[in-house]
């Protein structure tokens, strides 16, 4: 497949290994490189030129976007957010270089925990251990907690989101399988439709499409997103009243009414 | 010979890139001169090792350089001279020079950096004999250990606003500690101009 686009041109020289396109959005294009050398992996962020858009204007909103995207990074790593750190960018060309977060996202720790379970959402057998993906999702809570102390709103809050990075070799003693797949740091990623602001709207809102990604992503799990709530109720200080707002977001969804 | 040729990913082979250290250098003021009067044989990037924290940092800034060259939208005059600039976290040249280039009775450990490019081929024979008939000091491989012989991290974190940082509140480990500074400051490089 990556043979059908063009490279940018910021990876057409050599490099100690060739770029992969991991993903392909509508904005643009992510490929896996390296910075500076090869123990240095790294992602790869393109916006590419639209034609269908003006020149100048398609030139000023890439420009922009990569700028912002790269500041709400720069912000969040400072305040201790868990995300990728910035290596280098081009915001004129169109090119932001991050850091490359090793693990799996949290959409599949989760699956591949729910695996061999029932079909139902019935509560599991009295001898299943819970903790782990109950702490996982306690970790999720904390992780957009952090987040929107920050003064940041991620704008696309799903489990795909989400990477679990797993912890050095040797911090935690030998987990089977199942565990391990929930184990690890969760790391949020995509800070594309990010914005700041520190309003319990824009925070409920954000919450609420976390909730409805949730819902619709892992149908048999969804009892147990009660515990990120929990989680982000005691990770700031103003988490509470975005709770009470959540209540008002679900009754009428994500857009606010324009009546009135 | 102490000077190494740097390989860094995603640059063009058509670009050469020559470095070495050089401690306890004594003609620093010589040197600086050379700068001011924009002497053709001083083309080289000379950088204040003080504050510079590893040899990443210094392939982030000329990786900056090269490519801001790629795209023609040097800032400052040559790709030497864009390499001080992409240390800085502000756009201010003159700032820079002071900060991260070299002060005449002041700096004592130096990096040179070459960026050779096109046609002009010195080897880096030449380069190196140049350079140690130039310089007086003693001359040492870019490594990391070599760097942080130099590195004078009260400068450093101020330079980079690493004093009051969140993110490095709760790390005890000095060489942990040291390694998230690296990983800020490079990303204060990066969103530069922004």
């Amino acid at each position: 497949m990556a043979t059908e686009f063009p490279l940018p041109r910021v990876l057409t020289y050599p490099a100690s290994a060739p770029p992969s396109l991991i993903a392909q959005g509508a904005e643009g294009r992510l490929y896996k490189t390296t910075h500076l050398h090869a123990d240095r992996p790294c992602a790869l962020k393109y916006r590419p030129p639209k034609p269908y858009r003006h020149p100048i204007l398609d030139a000023r909103l890439t420009k922009a976007r990569i700028a912002a995207e790269a500041k709400v990074l720069d912000r969040c790593y400072r305040e201790g957010v868990p995300v990728p750190v910035v290596y280098a960018l081009d915001a004129a060309a169109g090119w932001l270089m991050i850091e490359w977060i090793e693990g799996i996202p949290v959409r599949q720790g989760i699956n591949e925990w729910l695996g061999e379970r029932p079909e139902d959402d019935a509560p599991p057998a009295e001898d299943l251990d819970e903790t782990p993906i109950v702490d996982l999702m306690k970790r999720i809570g904390q992780a957009v907690g952090s987040l929107h102390r920050t003064g940041v709103i991620h704008g696309d809050l799903t489990t795909s989101n989400m990477m679990l990075r797993p912890r050095p070799q040797g911090s935690e003693p030998e987990a089977d399988a199942k565990k391990k797949a929930v184990a690890g740091d969760v790391i949020l990623i995509d800070f594309g439709l990010a914005t700041q602001s520190s309003s319990d709207e824009d925070r409920a809102v954000d919450l609420y499409v976390l909730e409805r990604a949730f819902a619709s992503t892992h149908p048999r799990a969804e009892r147990l997103f009660s515990h990120v709530l929990e989680a982000y109720k005691h990770s700031f200080k103003k988490a509470h009243s975005v709770l009470i707002k959540l209540e008002d977001v679900r009754m009428r969804g994500r857009k606010r009414s324009m009546l009135g | 010979m102490s000077l190494e040729t740097l390989e860094i990913d995603h640059i063009p082979s058509s670009h050469r890139i020559h470095a070495a250290l050089f401690h306890d250098v004594s003609n620093t003021d010589f040197l600086h001169a050379q700068l001011l009067a924009r002497n053709p044989d001083f083309d080289y990037t000379f950088l204040d090792a003080s504050s510079v924290i590893s040899r990443l940092h210094v392939l982030s800034a000329i990786y900056r350089a090269v490519t801001t060259q790629l795209e023609g939208s040097l800032t400052t005059a040559t790709p030497h001279s864009e390499v001080v600039l992409s240390l800085s976290p502000n756009n201010n040249i003159a700032d820079a020079y002071r900060r991260w280039g070299i002060t005449p009775g002041k700096t004592k450990d130096i990096i040179v950096i070459k960026i050779v490019s096109g046609t002009e081929v010195p080897t880096p024979e030449d380069i190196w004999a140049h350079l140690t008939g130039a310089i007086k000091g003693t001359p040492a491989p870019l490594s990391d250990e070599e760097i942080a012989k130099a590195t004078d991290w009260p400068k450093v974190r101020k330079y980079y606003s690493l004093n009051a940082v969140p993110a490095l509140a709760s790390v005890k480990d000095e060489e942990v500690r040291r390694r998230e500074m690296e990983r800020l400051a490079i990303m204060k490089m990066a969103l530069r101009g922004l």
